[in-house]
């Protein structure tokens, strides 16, 4: 294991320095110069120069990111233009947020998708199985900055059951949540159902049955438990689609997370924060992959030997 | 493929027929002048003249959809096109050749899937600024990464394959055996994930366009129509609802039209 974790990790470094350069290279080829981008054309000239001076842009391109590097690997993760605040500081601000969602609609997902496709595969071929599925395929078109929208329609507006906006109790984070897990929900049900007919066609289920266990008792203990692996997988794999859908979420939601704050540094031209939204959000993505693959290789032994 | 292929045909049909040929014929065919506005009449719900109703500048909805639906297929053309090029041919070559070429390739790859799902589009578009050939750009650089990788595995598992190395001793140039060998064999896998590319086109430009990165200001963009919808919500739904539904309808055809290829050309699946 402590192999397969240095191996991991060795493999990491050349990702997070492709994305960390991307990241400069993306706030540095900008057509046309970034200070008009930041100020706009009418800006006066000595403040031109000013901002210029503080971002350093006078450098040449080398300088700047051997500085950038430098910098980044000291925590440094520039000023924010408007808030004069740290960069790091203002994510981390937004980061409990955007966590609160993301494990919000992670619940949303499993409370859905697992019994749903569980009965799915006990019931396969019936109009339970179909009716699943069909959910299933419309839960995965469903663009989700228009299912917020609806649901606010239909549980804030028509029937005035849940609030709306604002981050508060358990009730504000009915919406966002389903509206965040809903896509994965559906991809995770299809998933749970064919895995767990795999699983029940199974020997050992055979032998479970033959032993006299409930049927209830062979589902849980035994295919669902077998039918897991395949599951983690999935969600290891969507977390990228949670990061992403979290931004649109928040936006419709107006959820102070990190996706909001990045749209609303994209909006005021703060390109600085934008940087370092972007590069903390891919960040983070890594690392959360890393986990889920170390996480596979304690499990899975296989894994760690290949 | 064991399936006759009626559903490949019930589908493509329904998207021709409901998606691309109204898109294409769009401003023959709209009811209205998209640019037509009555503020008068804002917001007004549905009625025999106006089939979706009036959005909040007094525009017929039902016009705008339909040039929405040339906006969507406009984009999804050109980053299918864009990805499926550079794709197939960077994978081919990364499959066929290996060595630096694969190893730099793939670490590339590495680095752009480390930007989760739109992140790294939404970047571009932040700063090449909101335009509609802005999204192609952004959804293409990040597009051809699907094909690549999926490209680069076929070839590697047929590379070996008879026919290939007959080709290939009997002196055929390389990008001969790419092109005329290896790519014939490899395509039923390409044609299903472009099919769900499309999908996942259209929604990752609405997705744009909805926050206000995509289509500038005023372009019936569907996202942006729905992007427009949510300040009226409470007085008139009947704006989000319609370019919801048009999003829905679109991508559940070809996802659906994606499923019957990919058991058409891989029942074992």
């Amino acid at each position: 294991m402590g192999n397969f974790l240095l191996r991991r990790l060795l493999l990491l470094i050349p990702v997070l320095w492709g994305v960390a350069t991307l990241v400069f290279l993306l706030l540095h080829f900008i057509p046309g110069d970034p200070i008009d981008l930041m100020l706009g054309d009418s800006a006066l000239g000595t403040d031109r120069e000013t901002l210029r001076d503080q971002l350093g842009l006078n450098d040449p391109l080398i300088i700047q990111y051997i500085r950038y590097f430098g910098d980044l690997l000291q925590g440094d993760w520039g000023t924010s233009l408007f808030s004069k605040k740290p960069v790091f500081e203002e994510i981390m601000e937004r980061v409990p947020a955007t966590m609160e969602l993301m494990f919000g609609a992670m619940v949303v997902t499993i409370l859905v998708a697992m019994p749903l496709g569980l009965i799915a595969a006990v019931k396969k071929g019936t109009w339970i199985d179909q009716g699943s599925m069909i959910f299933s395929l419309l839960g995965v078109s469903i663009p989700n900055f228009w299912l917020g929208p609806m649901l606010i329609l239909l549980f804030s507006i028509h029937f005035d059951l849940l609030p709306v906006n604002e981050r508060g109790g358990l009730e504000h984070l009915i919406l966002p949540a389903l509206t965040l897990g809903t896509s994965l929900a559906s991809i995770l049900a299809r998933i749970t159902r064919s895995s767990v007919v795999e699983t029940l066609q199974a020997e050992y289920i055979r032998t479970a049955r033959s032993k006299g266990i409930s049927e209830l008792r062979i589902l849980l203990r035994h295919a669902l438990r077998n039918a897991l692996i395949p599951i983690v997988t999935v969600i290891g794999l969507q977390i990228g689609v949670l990061l992403s859908g979290a931004i649109i979420t928040e936006s419709i939601f107006d959820w102070p997370g990190l996706g909001n704050l990045l749209i609303s540094a994209i909006n005021s031209r703060n390109y600085p924060l934008v940087q370092g939204c972007v590069l903390f959000i891919a960040g983070s993505y890594v690392m959360v992959n890393l986990l889920i693959d170390l996480l596979y290789a304690y499990l899975d032994p296989r894994i760690r030997l290949s | 493929m064991s399936r006759p292929p009626g559903r490949i045909r019930l589908y493509s049909l329904i998207l021709l027929s409901f998606f691309v040929i109204p898109a294409l014929l769009a401003p023959w065919i709209a009811p209205h002048d998209i640019g037509q506005m009555d503020l008068i009449r804002q917001l007004e719900t549905p009625s025999f003249d106006h089939w979706m109703g009036l959005d909040e500048n007094g525009s017929d909805i039902f016009s705008r959809l339909l040039a929405g639906a040339r906006i969507s297929l406009y984009v999804g053309f050109w980053v299918i096109g864009i990805s499926t090029v550079i794709g197939v041919s960077l994978g081919l070559l990364s499959g066929y050749f290996g060595g630096w070429l694969d190893i730099v390739l793939m670490r590339i790859v590495d680095v752009l899937l480390a930007f989760p799902g739109l992140l790294l589009a939404i970047a571009l578009v932040a700063v090449l600024g909101p335009d509609i050939n802005n999204v192609i750009l952004a959804l293409s650089a990040l597009g051809w990464v699907a094909y690549a990788r999926l490209v680069r595995g076929q070839v590697l598992s047929v590379r070996e394959e008879e026919y290939v190395l007959a080709a290939r001793t009997s002196g055929m140039p390389s990008w001969r055996v790419m092109f005329l060998h290896l790519l014939p064999n490899i395509l039923p896998p390409v044609i299903v994930q472009t099919t769900f590319s499309l999908a996942g086109t259209i929604i990752s430009e609405s997705s744009l366009s909805f926050l206000g990165l995509g289509a500038p200001p005023g372009t019936p963009s569907w996202g942006a129509m729905l992007s427009e919808g949510r300040y009226v919500l409470w007085e008139a739904p009947h704006v989000s609802v319609f370019p919801g539904l048009a999003i829905l309808f679109v991508v559940m055809i070809f996802n659906l039209l994606g499923d019957a290829l990919r058991d058409y050309f891989d029942p074992k699946s």
